[in-house]
């Protein structure tokens, strides 16, 4: 695809931005003693063609009023650090542009779903735990590596690759776990970016704990509480689909998808025995 | 086996900063409340639960109101007056409607659940769009939606129709 | 005790089969002209029908089991605690039973007649 061809969706979709906005910023410090509850202050910014939330809050904060608490890092939609609610819908303040967005009062709050410690900042920790019981790394127990005359690298094909390649992206922004209405009410459920990485891991040819992580997901507040409402999907910014990760590891507890790890371990087998 | 006891202290130890157990800023039952912020396929889980509690209530009701025949001809003309009227046609409409659109869209989701209509994994690529919100599935809605409007002309003219 | 994954399977196995056997309960309906099919003479016969009686048995039971089941989940995402959840699931199946039990009384009842 040439830059031209990938320029065409955004310039279609953008109309010219105001040269003045307004930007609600959700105000709030929990750790404050005499924390007198929420409020939303209001601040006037002038925007460029190209500029970002994040640029508009970063402004306001370096000339505005220094004390709006507000994560961010790479600025490139690549370390998931700035999510935030942006109009209502959980985004990355880096991706978003001004223009993107209707009207000009631009409302900036705390992702839903995540502890609130000050103004736009969220604790992640509950996040990463879900992850971690997902046990995301590879399990390999013919790994072995004391016999070094057996050690070798894990043979994969482009096609192997691209079989979890997309759910690898996932940098972790937690957009899917605030916009998901399941997460919204059940504690207990891990949310799609931890289900969907669960997926990556079975997905993966090098891995062979398929029996092992299914087992992890099929519980009460599994993947059985996600109903395929798509909202992961439809905020997630890099194009890793959760929704699809969630669906196909469903399809293998159903035995409704093609188990090719099993198939490929099968014919091995039966290679083997023939020789 | 559900969540470990390790992790239930885990997760108590970091649910809440302020020191009570606060549901973490959890949309609750608010957050299903408006499923037009993300697209079809919410709509279509909001509709499907919405109609499932809809429909479990009139199956209840359905059960008792039948029951009537056991206490004899009295019993089951006396209930067919109270349901045999224009709300009760209304009430029996819509019972139509959510059935239909239940049924329809409850089988899209048995295939798209199990992992059939919704793509395969790839190689994104901007502007990111999902794969599994495919036209292919989410027509699946509208036809649900579409099948339901109809099953209710269709009722409409043999309940009101006169016959 | 029985898995998440199993009772799904049978979440959607009933839904499919009430699908069809709704369908047939509604042609009964049809067949005739609306509101001769809801004369008692009329409604009395049908459940003398054996096969019919069958039929509504297993609607009752299959809708029963689906409807319930689908309440359960609902109930179970809106609070976590092992006392809500034991409870959920306890109310459910009984809730299930009882419908199933008091519909059956009625075409048990109505069949013999």
């Amino acid at each position: 695809m040439s830059l031209e061809e990938n320029k065409k969706p955004t310039e279609q979709n953008e109309k010219k931005p105001p040269k003045e906005i307004l930007l609600r910023v959700f105000r709030d410090n929990r750790q404050k003693e005499d924390n007198s509850g929420h409020r939303y202050d209001t601040f006037k910014v002038s925007t460029q063609r190209w500029t970002t939330v994040l640029d508009a809050l970063l402004h306001v904060k370096s000339y505005q009023d220094s004390s709006i608490g507000i994560r961010y890092s790479c600025r490139m939609a690549s370390c998931g650090s700035c999510g935030m609610k942006i109009n209502g819908i959980p985004r990355l303040a880096c991706y978003t542009k001004i223009s993107e967005l209707q009207g000009d009062t631009i409302t900036c709050e705390p992702l839903a779903n995540f502890p609130h410690i000050r103004d736009l900042v969220t604790d992640f920790s509950q996040f990463f735990t879900h992850h971690k019981e997902m046990q995301p790394y590879i399990h390999n127990d013919m790994s072995e590596i004391s016999d070094m005359k057996k050690l070798s690298e894990f043979k994969q094909s482009p096609e192997d690759v691209d079989k979890y390649l997309q759910f690898s992206y996932c940098i972790k922004c937690g957009l899917c776990y605030s916009a998901c209405p399941t997460v919204a009410t059940d504690t207990k459920f891990p949310g799609p970016q931890a289900i969907s990485q669960a997926y990556r891991y079975v997905a993966d040819t090098r891995d062979n704990s398929t029996k092992q992580r299914l087992k992890i997901v099929d519980d009460r507040h599994g993947v059985w509480r996600c109903h395929f409402a798509g909202s992961c999907s439809s905020v997630c910014p890099k194009g890793v689909d959760p929704a699809l990760g969630i669906q196909l590891l469903r399809g293998h507890l159903l035995s409704f998808s093609k188990n090719e790890k099993k198939i490929a371990q099968l014919q091995d087998r039966s290679k083997n025995s023939e020789i | 086996m559900a969540v470990s006891e390790k992790k239930e202290e885990e997760l108590k130890s970091i649910i809440s900063i302020n020191g009570n157990i606060d549901r973490n800023n959890r949309e609750g039952l608010r957050g299903w409340l408006n499923p037009s912020r993300y697209g079809w396929e919410r709509v279509s889980y909001w509709l499907q639960r919405l109609t499932g509690i809809f429909l479990l209530v009139y199956f209840i009701g359905h059960v008792y109101e039948t029951s009537s025949l056991t206490g004899g001809l009295d019993a089951w003309n006396a209930m067919l007056q109270l349901t045999q009227t224009p709300w009760g046609h209304t009430f029996l409409l819509l019972v139509i409607g959510t059935s239909t659109f239940h049924s329809v869209n409850g089988i899209r989701l048995i295939f798209t659940e199990a992992g059939r209509g919704i793509g395969k994994p790839g190689r994104p690529d901007y502007p990111y769009k999902a794969v599994s919100l495919n036209y292919r599935q989410k027509s699946g809605i509208w036809v649900s939606l579409i099948l339901a409007a109809l099953a209710m002309l269709y009722g409409a003219s043999v309940l009101f129709g006169g016959d | 005790m029985i898995r998440e994954s199993q009772i799904m399977k049978i979440h959607y196995v009933t839904g499919i089969a009430a699908l069809f056997v709704v369908a047939v309960h509604i042609i009964m309906r049809l067949i005739m002209p609306f509101n001769m099919s809801l004369n008692y003479t009329n409604v009395i016969a049908n459940y003398h029908n054996i096969p019919y009686a069958l039929l509504l048995e297993s609607i009752l039971i299959l809708i029963a089991i689906h409807g319930f089941n689908g309440l359960r989940i609902i109930l179970l995402e809106l609070r976590q605690n092992t006392f809500w959840e034991r409870g959920v699931t306890f109310f459910t199946l009984a809730a299930m039973i009882s419908v199933i039990a008091y519909g059956t009384r009625t075409i048990i009842l109505a069949s013999g007649l």
